[in-house]
């Protein structure tokens, strides 16, 4: 890129102005393109401290439907703000086509190029490059959708009142984490379809569910044999979308809002997914960015000081013995897991070229790209997290077994730990093993129509103590019995929870 | 170039909406929490919002979640001691920093109460809500005070509309004196060297045309002096001053003898929240005076009248005697309103009522705007009620009432109320 001989140095100070964010965005969209990150365009919005926490109260989306949870968010946030006892996030960005990045009033002017760098860079390039986002959100439709979604459901309480709605939400929230494909890849969202295809859809839907209805006279004659088939065929792993297309009761707007609620659920998959990766990646491209601009002197160094300062508090790793531990800081090692794969692709050593002999000495920006491309946080650790790492961040893991009387340090990091360590920390990323797995195992359709789920025991954790009010939800959902069975390792079935629904409430 | 949006004028209050759902929602346990509220106040102090906790697990969101027990495996950063095979002594559950704390954190719910800030019409509705006010009602006391404008001299500045003519002529001509005066001297001084030239050169020399060009000079001088500038220009000064401004003292006497429970206490301490509330809005300047009695009267604080607690026999009249005598000390000359407000069970010493009758209606009624007499008992009437009865229609400005419940309170006021409303 071509520049005028002498860089004009950009605005120093800690006022901002649309001017001076202007030239900083400009300057860093300039050095985000000689990287070659690939983004959405973007949008800035500024927005006030409240309107920050508006944003927060609606899981960061700039249109959402009502509900009291929102409500309840917005409270405790509002509380934390007022007492002092909590800053804002510096930053909401919004994974939409064009990217928006929310920029808040009371921030410095060096706070404001940093959260540019950080959201409208950094996490922007990763909405659109990683594959997870890439197959599960659509960056072009989901506004539309969320605007769709809220007019939906307020038309629905117009029509059906607040209160039924507001439990049918309630039982729907309940489920959200159960309301995803994990492995089957859904389809696009798009607003104009999903409008002309919503009417269809209801009627539709009515019928289908007669399905459950039908079989009852007729195939009563044949007896056991028929008794072994289940239905769903196979299990079936997203609630929601069994019960939208399933459920005997459910009038066609309460499928619709459960379908909103789980495309919403659908939507937020990835981020849940891809912590580690997307903080670290954006972190790292802020600090690298700023630093180039550094570089070519167009930064004071009051604004270097200021970000450095910010810089390091997000990467702070606190160690497991302070009172202030809280897990493993995401920002910190992702931070340092994209600085440590430059330095193998740049400067690896012996045991880097044992370690990862594909990418030690590569290019990387390349090996950057195909990394941010093509894995979510339980991979990319796998993959990724070296020895030095692990030494750097002193890890260790601990066994606690409850038969056992005392915990035990499994691995350490040591020659003979680091693959241990790296596993359980990766382990540690996966969904599928951090929250309960629960499936649709059957229903009887020939009987009382109870729907039966099966929880399957990993490493012998049991269920927690909201199973109740959980299994309360579903059975309001499904209108007859539900029965929560679980598996352990040796296959054993033992029913662990059974909610009957009292007679349904009839409308009017 | 960016696209850069300013929504700081977007509108503010996006969440207002789930914040009212939230509230509706929980309308049971706010009002407890509003109601626990209430017995830590003073009764004065209803002018502000007040925080209010819920147990988290009434509001909890639940999901599925892994319990406690199974097998954990997870890695901790900041290695200090550890080595391959350790065995670490489980760390009490609760206590954090030992190898287990993140897990800890993870998987046992905190049990912290979710407390937030009731805003101050938030409070009072709710408030209100177990006082079973009509909306009127409510409108009127949760109202912030009336102004009344009042003329306050004059300034310089203000709206044409607030010119003060009289003001302002008196000004200008003030002004036009004080710049003319130095003229007028000299056309004096003029006017008689024209009349001296005349009468020495007679009327068509040139020193009398030449003294009559400086005359006419002068005289356009002072013509040029403005009739009236705009800093002669004086308006009506007003200024807000709170309605009305009259004071008025509260007296709540209540029995505390032995057959008063916290519950009626509670009930009557709503009692005396409504009167004040009442009075807060009619009197810029409130006392409140508290008499407990039980055989015996006394002057109390606040914090004693509600909390201590004594037990004996009951003698309603040792009260109404002090509330007589303080009113006459500090009270009399007619510069105070005077409320007066009694709970009671009702429980009194039988020779005594009749005594109580008489110190009402003789020697406290004649001087009170008002005073009510609740008597909070699910019982039977009781002998100080028998005698009250008979007072009622021989003034206007005595109001009785049986309450069981906080609800039962307000049409206590009924009647007053309709008076202030006119």
């Amino acid at each position: 890129m071509k520049r005028d001989l002498k860089p004009q140095p950009l605005p120093s100070g800690s006022e901002w102005s649309f001017e001076s964010i202007d030239r900083y965005h400009a300057e860093i969209a300039r050095v985000a393109a000689a990287y070659k990150l690939d983004t959405y365009p973007v949008q800035i919005e500024i927005i006030t401290a409240e309107q920050m926490m508006d944003a927060y109260a609606s899981v960061g989306m700039p249109v959402n439907y009502h509900h009291w949870s929102f409500g309840k968010h917005f409270l405790s946030t509002e509380k934390g703000y007022r007492r002092g006892q909590m800053g804002l996030a510096y930053e909401i960005v919004i994974n939409s086509n064009p990217c928006i990045a929310y920029l808040m009033e009371e921030n410095t002017l060096p706070m404001q190029g940093l959260v540019i760098a950080h959201a409208a860079y950094g996490h922007n390039s990763f909405f659109k490059g990683n594959y997870l986002f890439r197959t599960w959100t659509n960056a072009d439709a989901i506004i539309d959708y969320l605007i769709f979604a809220r007019n939906y459901i307020a038309r629905c309480e117009e029509r059906y009142g607040e209160e039924d709605v507001e439990l049918l939400l309630d039982s729907c929230h309940a489920l959200m984490s159960l309301g995803v494909d994990r492995y089957r890849r859904p389809p696009k969202l798009s607003l104009a379809k999903e409008k002309m295809r919503q009417q269809e859809r209801e009627e539709y839907l009515q019928t289908q569910v007669n399905d459950l209805w039908r079989t009852l006279p007729v195939h009563e004659a044949r007896g056991g044999a028929a008794q072994e088939s289940r239905f769903p065929d196979e299990p079936e792993e997203n609630l929601l979308y069994f019960i939208e297309k399933n459920a005997p009761l459910l009038d066609p707007w309460q499928r619709e809002i459960v379908r909103i609620v789980r495309k919403i659920a659908q939507y937020f998959f990835p981020q849940r997914q891809t912590q580690v990766m997307n903080e670290g990646w954006a972190t790292y491209w802020h600090y690298t960015l700023l630093n180039t601009l550094y570089d070519e002197g167009l930064l004071s160094d009051s604004f270097m000081l200021e970000f450095l300062q910010s810089h390091t508090n997000v990467v702070y790793q606190p160690p497991y013995n302070v009172r202030w531990y809280n897990g493993i800081n995401p920002y910190a090692l992702g931070f340092a897991m994209w600085t440590d794969i430059r330095r193998i692709c740049e400067n690896p050593t012996d045991e880097d070229r044992e370690w990862f002999p594909e990418i030690a000495g590569s290019d990387w920006q390349d090996t950057f790209d195909f990394a941010m491309r093509n894995f979510k946080d339980e991979s990319f650790i796998a993959q990724y997290l070296s020895p030095k790492v692990m030494r750097d961040f002193r890890m260790f893991a601990i066994l606690d077994d409850e038969h056992e009387q005392n915990l035990k340090v499994s691995a350490i990091h040591d020659d003979s730990g680091f693959r241990r360590v790296r596993e359980i920390l990766s382990e540690h990323y996966n969904l599928g093993s951090r929250e309960p797995n629960i499936q649709v195992w059957n229903v009887d359709l020939r009987g009382d129509r109870s729907l039966t789920l099966r929880h399957q025991a990993w490493r012998k954790r049991p269920l927690g103590d909201t199973t109740t009010e959980v299994m309360k939800h579903i059975a309001r959902l499904w209108g007859f019995t539900v029965r929560l069975e679980s598996v352990d390792e040796q296959g054993t079935v033992e029913l662990i929870n059974e909610t009957r629904l009292e007679k349904r409430k009839t409308r009017d | 170039m960016v696209r850069i949006i300013d929504r700081r004028f977007d509108s503010k209050n996006k969440s207002a909406v789930n914040r009212q759902r939230f509230v509706r929602r929980f309308k049971q346990q706010i009002r407890r929490a509003v109601s626990d509220a209430i017995q830590g106040r003073s009764i004065r102090d209803l002018d502000n919002g007040e925080s209010v906790s819920i147990p988290a697990k009434d509001l909890s969101e639940p999901h599925f979640q892994h319990g406690k027990g199974g097998i954990w495996e997870q890695v901790f950063p900041g290695n200090d001691q550890f080595s391959t095979g350790d065995q670490v002594k489980r760390p009490q559950s609760g206590g954090g920093g030992g190898g287990g704390g993140g897990k800890a954190s993870k998987d046992g719910e905190s049990e912290d109460d979710f407390v937030f800030q009731l805003s101050r019409e938030e409070f009072l509705d709710i408030f209100f809500d177990d006082l079973a006010l009509p909306n009127l009602v409510r409108t009127q006391l949760a109202r912030v005070t009336d102004f009344k404008t009042q003329r306050a001299g004059f300034t310089s500045t203000g709206v044409p509309a607030n010119i003060n003519i009289v003001r302002s002529m008196r000004s200008a001509l003030g002004r036009r004196l004080a710049l003319g005066s130095p003229y007028s001297a000299r056309l004096r001084e003029l006017q008689q060297a024209v009349d001296e030239a005349i009468a020495i050169h007679g009327e068509d020399s040139d020193e009398v045309r030449q003294l009559r060009d400086e005359l006419g000079r002068l005289r356009a001088k002072i013509d040029a002096i403005p009739f009236i500038d705009s800093f002669d220009l004086r308006y009506n000064n007003r200024v807000k001053i709170p309605l009305p401004t009259t004071q008025a003292v509260m007296f709540c006497v209540m029995d505390v003898s032995g057959s008063m429970d916290e519950e009626k206490k509670s009930t009557a301490k709503r009692f005396f929240m409504l009167l004040y509330l009442f009075l807060n809005r009619t009197y810029e300047h409130i006392e409140v005076v508290f008499i407990r009695h039980h055989t015996v009267a006394k002057e109390t604080d606040e914090d004693e009248f509600f909390h201590s607690r004594e037990s004996g026999g009951t003698v309603v009249s040792s009260a109404l005697v002090l509330m007589r005598d303080i009113i006459r000390e500090r009270y009399a000359g007619g510069q105070w309103n005077i409320y007066g407000a009694q709970a009671s069970d009702g429980d009194n010493w039988d020779n005594d009522s009749p005594i109580c009758r008489d110190i009402l209606s003789s020697e406290i009624l004649p001087w009170c705007q008002y005073f009510a007499y609740i008597e909070i008992t699910p019982g039977e009437p009781q002998n100080l009620w028998r005698e009250y009865t008979k007072l009622i229609g021989t003034s206007p400005s005595f109001a009785m009432q049986r309450i069981e419940s906080p609800a039962d309170i307000y049409p206590v006021f009924r009647e007053l109320f309709k008076k202030s409303l006119a």
